[in-house]
């Protein structure tokens, strides 16, 4: 194995220059970009450092409470971040709820799968490998189930003549819904089954080039990066099928009815017209 | 027997009014007075309170969507979803659309093509292909002229006394209303006001 050259401080700094001439040519520009650049430029170096302190004091430990608290954590901040991403979002706890509970259900089965059933480690919630594993499905999960259901309740709201016009003549709310319950689907599984696509043509997946310039052999770190594309894209899967079923029930009351005062815009307390 | 006994939702009511078999329900009042909610609170599209009974079911042990097709609400913009105009019927539909002045080709035609006339009085077609019990209409003949609202007016009717149909006509026009129906309504503000005969 090639010795892992570490990187300074400075190394950082000058990847950051280059986020910061971005953010620069932004504001020039007027591309209202430059703020968000930076917030999120400055938030990758700050929730990093803090989770690579974190998970050292983890791996050290080698404890289940330990992986469960950070893994929960892990689930409320994708669970919150999924909202921010919808356009229009069920209003109250629904918001939150629908993406999380999917996340959760998808993400977590499928990461004790990979956990148990297939890598095996000794013990099975091994930090090193379950916290990974679950950050990258979460993360694909939780942008899957942003997509689709901003698609799903944007397309409602767009839609919302046709859908009553359904229901006036007979259909059920399933029905009704179908087309948009189908594109709000593809909506967020798309990206990884591209992903999966062009794996290794064009593009390197980060996790593999992660462990190759970590010092892997290439064919070790693709057989991960094997498994962990498939894990995603069936937690993406899984996740985005449970999130659609429920969000486009949540549309519906008992009497079939499409309830969009359910919905709200973003930063709005409740349905806007 | 369509009942409706004081019928409220957030915006409208309370209303009570009876449509019989086969009468025509005519129901006229300003824009804003809530005469198209009042159509989609009884096909069951709003949340209301009250009762709705149809031959004596209450509303809410039929379900919903059994409910709309049984209560065919005719909106005032009917929308077209699929490619063509024959998407949108039952296979076997029992309608004849020449009744409403179109040839036998129309099934075929895109949806797209449609004027906003031909959309409403095609809708038309579309509801009565549910065969429903209520019909609810909502100013079903704004968009016509002269002589294809007569063939609206006298296909609802044709509809209405074959089966033993109830109508709930919402029109502006007052010449209108003396024809089609034999009781009248104006709606002030959400709440309806029995007029003379």
């Amino acid at each position: 194995m090639t010795e892992l050259i570490l990187l300074s401080p400075l190394d950082l700094g000058m990847a950051a220059a280059l986020i910061l001439l971005l953010a620069l040519l932004s504001w020039r520009m007027r591309l209202g970009l430059g703020n968000d650049l930076m917030i999120s430029g400055a938030r990758t170096v700050v929730q990093l450092l803090l989770v690579g302190l974190i998970l050292t004091a983890v791996f050290e430990q080698q404890h289940l409470v330990w992986v469960a608290l950070i893994s929960v954590v892990m689930l409320l901040v994708a669970g919150r971040e999924a909202m921010a991403q919808q356009e229009r979002r069920f209003s109250g706890w629904w918001g939150f709820g629908v993406g999380t509970l999917s996340m959760f259900v998808s993400s977590f089965t499928m990461t004790l799968f990979a956990l148990l059933a297939v890598i095996g480690p000794e013990p099975w919630y091994t930090p090193q490998y379950a916290i990974p594993l679950l950050g990258m499905v979460l993360g694909n999960t939780m942008t899957g189930i942003a997509l689709a259901l901003d698609r799903l309740t944007q397309n409602a709201w767009d839609q919302r003549a046709i859908i009553e016009q359904r229901l006036m003549l007979g259909e059920t709310a399933a029905e009704a819904v179908r087309d948009i319950r189908r594109h709000s689907m593809r909506n967020g599984m798309i990206p990884s089954i591209n992903a999966m696509a062009v794996a290794g043509i064009v593009s390197l997946p980060g996790m593999m080039t992660g462990q190759i310039l970590a010092g892997s052999p290439p064919m070790e770190a693709v057989k991960y990066q094997i498994l962990v594309m498939f894990l995603i894209t069936a937690g993406t899967g899984f996740g985005t099928l449970a999130a659609v079923w429920l969000g486009a029930r949540r549309l519906f009351d008992e009497r079939q009815r499409l309830r969009l005062d359910r919905t709200r815009l973003r930063g709005r307390e409740s349905a806007g017209s | 027997m369509l009942e409706i006994r004081d019928l409220s939702t957030a915006v409208i009511g309370p209303v009570s009014f009876k449509v019989t078999a086969g009468q025509c329900v005519a129901i006229s009042g300003a824009s804003g007075s809530g005469k198209s909610l009042l159509l989609r609170a009884i096909a069951d599209l709003d949340p209301w309170q009250g009762e709705i009974l149809l031959d004596g079911t209450p509303a809410y042990l039929v379900p919903a969507e059994c409910w709309r097709r049984g209560v065919q609400l005719l909106p005032a913009e009917p929308q077209w979803w699929a490619a063509t105009v024959s998407e949108h019927f039952p296979p076997q539909a029992n309608v004849d659309p020449a009744r409403l002045g179109f040839g036998a080709d129309v099934w075929q035609w895109p949806v797209q093509r449609l004027s906003s006339g031909e959309k409403q009085r095609l809708a038309l077609l579309r509801a009565l292909a549910r065969q429903p019990r209520v019909l609810l209409l909502d100013e079903p003949t704004a968009n016509l002229d002269e002589a294809s609202a007569g063939w609206v007016e006298a296909l609802v009717a044709d509809y209405r006394t074959r089966h033993q149909a109830m109508v709930v006509w919402v029109s502006h026009a007052g010449t209108q209303r003396v024809r089609v129906a034999d009781c009248h309504y104006q709606m002030v503000k959400g709440r309806l006001e029995q007029e003379a005969a």
